[in-house]
């Protein structure tokens, strides 16, 4: 086999964390806060749940600092589903990571919508098992997550306000950044490496292949069936979905309908019927309503 | 519908036959052999019923059409699935055990001998099932540590691993010559 890709250098559990990430693939992956939303996320198609002490519109209006969740909460959900169960730990905060893993969860969200534990260095999630995932707002971004072992990348996107303005903003920046790269002169990878920050192997690969060298899934701001399906258009590979679905006036039938809208973004008559009486939406902030010091999106090194 | 179809329509692609993606039953027409995915074998299941694709595909079965399950797939192709109740295609003389290799965690890369192979096949296991029991119909072509992981019964093909995340393409070409 060709070795001249960083991605074929990697040892073998590589394969099986991005692995996993593959099977996660054209689904959805819901917020989730107790064992009774996890079974329905499940039951409403969920490919996998994402564990966590509250949503992140509502961690907004707590304040504080937001940590990791609470093992026995996790345990319950574990037991509450047969599907993937995820968790989130704050940015450098390898200690809370240490202790997901111990708690068997299958993947690792090092996320921004929790307070960042260190200003200036993510986990090592290569000294790891369990796969992770981390957030981009544009190609330097993952190429650096992805270096630092991430097995699968969601765009950022603005968590907690229902607004898709961000998730658009960071997809496309990430699609952009591939595209320009990929028609770039060999000579000039190097010094596009050193302005975006990202590891020079890695832009090799993605100057040859056109794509990350893990699944790209879209996160932050997805709160409707259409919106999950702009993300694919997009180029997300699956959706993440935070407050917008519990923070909605009927979590079952809009959690049920954005997983057919993922499956069918492609086809506007099957959405318009996807999208019919769902209820109220979650009521959302508009980006332009927020402080800049309120934007959990910066975090992230 | 859901999983890992992209890695599995880059393997028909190299064997040098035709992939399509299904979603709905019109979909099926054309198609000589089936593909189910490693994902999350609920969520098929739903979409598949969801979407009225679960009768079509076992009339196709009646006329000829393969398939092939993967993972996933193959919990959908069993008879029974123990401890569970989803919903199954039902074809295969096979009982499954979902997520019997463990979680994520003792996901893991395994070599072994496959029949009529003549070089090892090095097979991924992510959070897979086992098949725990299968009937005389049922030819196994390949074992790992005692367990059977490679089935197959008429033009069915079903296996607990996933030979779509390796670069081998020898069991995609087995199921091409099987439909």
């Amino acid at each position: 086999m060709n070795k001249s890709k960083w991605s074929e250098k990697q040892e073998s559990t590589w394969k099986t964390k991005v692995g996993l990430a593959e099977m996660l693939k054209g689904g959805v992956i819901m917020d989730v806060v107790t064992p009774e939303h996890a079974k329905i996320a499940e039951d409403a198609g969920a490919a996998a749940v994402m564990a966590l002490e509250r949503v992140p519109a509502d961690i907004r209006v707590a304040g504080g600092v937001a940590r990791m969740s609470d093992p026995e909460m996790i345990i319950g959900i574990q037991k509450a589903v047969s599907i993937p169960v995820m968790a989130k730990c704050r940015i450098g905060h390898f200690v809370e990571a240490q202790i997901l893993e111990a708690l068997g969860v299958d993947f690792i969200d090092e996320s921004e919508v929790l307070t960042p534990a260190d200003d200036r260095f993510h986990v090592n999630k290569r000294n790891f098992k369990v796969p992770f995932v981390c957030g981009c707002r544009d190609l330097g971004e993952a190429l650096r997550r992805i270096g630092e072992g991430a097995a699968m990348i969601r765009t950022k996107g603005e968590a907690g306000t229902g607004d898709v303005i961000e998730a658009v903003r960071h997809m496309r920046t990430l699609q952009d950044d591939m595209r320009r790269i990929k028609n770039l002169p060999i000579e000039e990878l190097m010094t596009v490496a050193k302005e975006m920050g990202a590891p020079y192997e890695l832009i090799l690969e993605v100057a040859e292949t056109g794509k990350l060298p893990v699944p790209n899934f879209s996160a932050g701001g997805v709160a409707t069936p259409a919106d999950a399906a702009l993300m694919m258009h997009l180029g997300a590979e699956s959706v993440f979905v935070g407050s917008g679905i519990f923070k909605s006036g009927d979590p079952v039938k809009r959690a049920q309908a954005i997983v057919q809208a993922v499956t069918f973004y492609n086809d506007p008559a099957k959405l318009a019927e996807i999208s019919k009486n769902l209820g109220e939406p979650m009521t959302g902030i508009g980006m332009s309503q927020l402080k800049e010091s309120d934007k959990l999106a910066g975090r992230g090194w | 519908m859901q999983g890992a179809f992209q890695k599995h329509l880059d393997m028909v692609k190299k064997i040098g036959a035709e992939g399509v993606e299904i979603r709905t039953s019109d979909d099926l027409d054309s198609i000589d052999g089936l593909i189910i995915p490693g994902g999350e074998s609920t969520v098929i299941a739903k979409l598949l019923i969801k979407n009225d694709i679960m009768n079509p595909i076992l009339e196709r079965v009646k006329s000829g059409m393969g398939i092939f399950g993967t993972c996933a797939g193959m919990i959908l192709l069993a008879k029974k699935a123990e401890e569970s109740d989803q919903p199954l295609l039902n074809l295969m003389n096979i009982t499954v055990k979902r997520n019997a290799y463990g979680r994520q965690q003792e996901s893991f890369e395994a070599s072994f001998k496959v029949k009529n192979f003549d070089e090892p096949f090095a097979g991924i296991f992510i959070r897979s099932p086992k098949i725990t029991e299968f009937s005389k119909e049922v030819e196994i072509l390949a074992e790992f540590e005692g367990v059977p992981i490679l089935a197959k019964e008429g033009k069915l093909l079903a296996c607990s691993f996933h030979p779509e995340l390796t670069g081998d393409t020898r069991i995609h070409q087995l199921f091409l010559e099987m439909i």
